[in-house]
């Protein structure tokens, strides 16, 4: 495949461009946090993302979706990032569509239609401690009447008490540390024995802390099979890290282009400061992290999309990747806009707190470059 | 089957066919290169089979017209040809700064005669070139050359001086920047080529630190050029150069990471193991390599499809060049106290060493780190500044 976007990609891509930028500018992102939000989101917004058909963008065309790929949600992400447009579609449309394509028909029919409609949002319980180690996960599920109990405690579930169900990964067998032995459980909000702390982030997101103190579910709240969790989870950790990888090219670019713009018009020593090599230097070296970043999403973008054996390495390089350029970019940005870059009424420092989150979010850049020297064998 | 998998196919029937066994075992060293040229003598009898059926077929320089010597292939095939000799592990039948460098000028600005002579002798490999940019008071600041060609009527006699001229003892002919015109700085250069055998002309090759010479001192004394030896119109040289140093940045900024996606890493296994601080370097690496070659491919798809900035191969060059050096420190030390050795049988006669010093050169030939982060910012970012 050729790595150059198609003319249907960069169709998708104006309709995302433009829509973010009038819609879900920096703008609204300040409004919604100004407020005080305690969801962190628009529901309106995210309706108006149903409307153009983002909500279903990887859900099957047979199950009423767009039927599209990691490419198409990417270049969706990338405008989300660019704008820092609050919204719960790399969990939701992403993420959780990724493990719900894998379940059986009856649980697919409850949850795409709202999801579709923009109505439903789906959290992502998976963290355990501070730091991202699905294999570590503690929480178990033992067998009970017709179902399973869940006892255990999860955090950082973004939007996790806006959200109509979580996908609870939790452990049927084996050792923590183990990928065996894990099972996924849709859980539904009003769940019995469910509780949630919600926690306002560096960023303006809110991620809940979850408690779950022996929830009953039914055998079929399972997703995939007892037991076999680690195939639906892989799902959701690939999708969710090339997404988040995807936003992150688009924060960075943002905060880049942002900062360029700046090193154009602002001037001291009766110069307009992008005259100086030294400034000059730095701002084509960020170029290229940001191109190379750019490059290898849409490698394993691609990957993904044709089930290429070596998806998984690309995905855990493209995190890094993204991480370490998007980190560089929000950084150069603030210390090249000088003293404004540290204001809360520029937008500059939002990127930066934007950044954090994501470098996060399903695994951080020395996480996944661990995991590239462990797949490359060593 | 698509076009693209019949031609994929037959290319790798046709590989199977003909690329010896010998050429399917990566090259030792630089002496393992076939470069072609009127001295250049054949290692073994497979190394000159490949180059023949490769010429007999166009597959020295695959993309290029059939009637210059090439197969004709499109883009797209010619990914395709270079991912099954990748696979099968083939040896490139042809090294040449002629295939890279004085090939893509001539068909952008060679006559028709010049074109089939040239590129001809270029993809059967008869003739090896040099290129004769740098002088010893112009690096960076190239086009401040004074190597000087005195107008004769039919004929320049050039004198001067060139230095950094890769090959130029082993090279029959030299692509060379001659001022023609000393009031004019930037239109007054003539892209000329002539026969390292003329009389006037003589190479000394220059000791590097890691104790190799690929680089010569070349100087013309009086040297006779006749006037069709030319490329592209008088006092115009300067317009295919900077043409040409884009194929040349293109063509370093490939020799980043390891030639493909293999991680030097599975190999150092056991030292790295150890070592919990270098093993994490060499992870960072590998993302960084892993991203190069994605970035390269990127580049080469937009490049061919017109998409791609025309400044953009500085770019590559820059990441590719810094790439190999940071790979290359890495090979260092994960060698340890053996990666020292400078003569041994047991260290491959120093190969290592050397060849870490020898790529602190990648990011200052060709342009320097500093003037392609130069030309970047100028031309792709348009950064205000003279």
């Amino acid at each position: 495949m050729a790595m150059t976007l198609t003319d249907d990609q960069n169709m998708l891509r104006d309709t995302a461009r433009d829509f973010m930028a009038s819609e879900a500018p920096v703008t609204h992102f300040r409004k919604f946090r100004d407020m005080g939000c305690k969801d962190g989101f628009s529901h309106g917004l995210w309706k108006q993302f149903a409307e153009l058909g983002f909500t279903g963008i990887l859900i099957p065309e047979a199950d009423g979706g767009m039927g599209m790929g990691q490419i198409e949600a990417g270049i969706v992400l990338e405008e989300i990032g660019r704008n820092l447009s609050p919204s719960p579609f790399l969990t939701t449309s992403v993420a959780a569509v990724e493990a719900l394509k894998l379940a059986d028909k009856a649980m697919r029919d409850r949850w795409f239609p709202g999801i579709l409609a923009g109505e439903t949002v789906i959290g992502i319980a998976i963290e355990e401690g501070v730091k991202h180690r699905p294999e570590k996960i503690a929480c178990v599920a033992t067998r009970s009447g017709n179902g399973f109990k869940l006892t255990g405690q999860k955090q950082f579930v973004v939007q996790g008490a806006s959200s109509d169900m979580l996908i609870v990964a939790a452990r049927t067998a084996g050792a923590v540390g183990e990928t065996a032995g894990l099972t996924l459980f849709a859980v539904d909000k009003d769940a019995a024995g469910l509780s949630m702390e919600a926690a306002r982030l560096v960023d303006s997101a809110v991620a809940a802390h979850v408690k779950l103190d022996g929830v009953q579910v039914d055998a079929d709240a399972v997703i995939g099979e007892v037991d076999g969790g680690w195939a639906v989870l892989s799902k959701i950790l690939d999708a969710g890290r090339v997404g988040a990888a995807a936003e992150m090219v688009g924060v960075g670019t943002g905060a880049m282009d942002m900062t360029f713009e700046y090193l154009k018009t602002r001037k001291q020593f009766d110069r307009v400061i992008g005259e100086f090599q030294a400034l000059q230097h730095r701002a084509a070296h960020l170029y290229g992290e940001m191109e190379g970043a750019r490059s290898i999403v849409l490698k394993a973008q691609s990957l993904m999309d044709e089930g290429h054996a070596k998806a998984e390495l690309y995905v855990a390089a493209a995190k890094a990747k993204a991480g370490l350029a998007c980190n560089l970019s929000v950084r150069e940005g603030v210390q090249m806009h000088g003293g404004i870059g540290m204001t809360d009424e520029y937008d500059i420092g939002l990127y930066m707190k934007r950044d954090r989150s994501l470098n996060e979010f399903f695994g951080d850049a020395y996480y996944h470059a661990d995991r590239v020297a462990t797949m490359n064998g060593y | 089957m698509s076009d693209r998998e019949t031609f994929r196919a037959e290319a790798r029937a046709w590989l199977e066919e003909n690329c010896p066994a010998e050429m399917r075992i990566p090259a030792k060293g630089d002496e393992d290169v076939c470069w072609g040229g009127r001295n250049f003598v054949f290692q073994s009898e497979a190394q000159k089979v490949w180059l023949e059926r490769c010429v007999a077929k166009g597959y020295t320089v695959p993309d290029w017209p059939k009637a210059y010597g090439g197969a004709g292939l499109s883009p797209q095939e010619t990914k395709i040809l270079r991912q099954e000799m990748a696979k099968l592990g083939c040896r490139s039948p042809l090294n040449s700064f002629g295939i890279w460098m004085l090939g893509p000028a001539l068909l952008k600005f060679g006559t028709e005669e010049q074109k089939v002579h040239y590129m001809g002798q270029i993809a059967r490999g008869e003739i090896r070139w040099c290129q004769g940019y740098s002088e010893p008071g112009s690096g960076s600041d190239l086009v401040s050359m004074q190597t000087f060609g005195e107008d004769k009527g039919d004929h320049w006699v050039v004198n001067g001086q060139k230095i950094w001229t890769s090959y130029a003892d082993k090279a029959d002919w030299i692509f060379c920047l001659v001022r023609t015109d000393k009031t004019n700085k930037y239109q007054g250069i003539s892209f000329l080529l002539f026969d390292m055998e003329t009389a006037g002309v003589s190479t000394k090759p220059i000791k590097l630190i890691s104790g190799n010479s690929p680089f010569c001192e070349t100087f013309f004394d009086n040297v006779v050029v006749p006037k069709h030896q030319i490329v592209g119109e008088i006092n115009r040289g300067w317009d295919v150069a900077k043409y040409l140093l884009g194929h040349e940045r293109e063509m370093i900024s490939g020799m980043g990471g390891d030639g493909g996606v293999t991680s030097i890493g599975a190999a150092m296994k056991a030292t790295l193991a150890e070592e919990s601080v270098l093993r994490a370097q060499m992870a960072l690496f590998d993302v960084d390599n892993l991203t190069f070659r994605a970035h390269g491919e990127r580049f080469m798809d937009e490049w061919k499809t017109g998409k791609a900035h025309p400044a953009y191969s500085n770019l590559m060059k820059y990441v590719g060049t810094e790439l190999n050096k940071k790979r290359n420190e890495l090979v260092m030390s994960i060698g340890g106290s053996q990666a020292l050795e400078w003569e041994s049988e047991r260290a491959n006669g120093g190969s290592k060493a050397r060849n870490w010093l020898r790529t602190k050169a990648n990011s200052i030939e060709g342009g320097t780190s500093e003037v392609m982060l130069n030309v970047v910012s100028k031309r792709i970012l348009e950064m205000p500044g003279g």
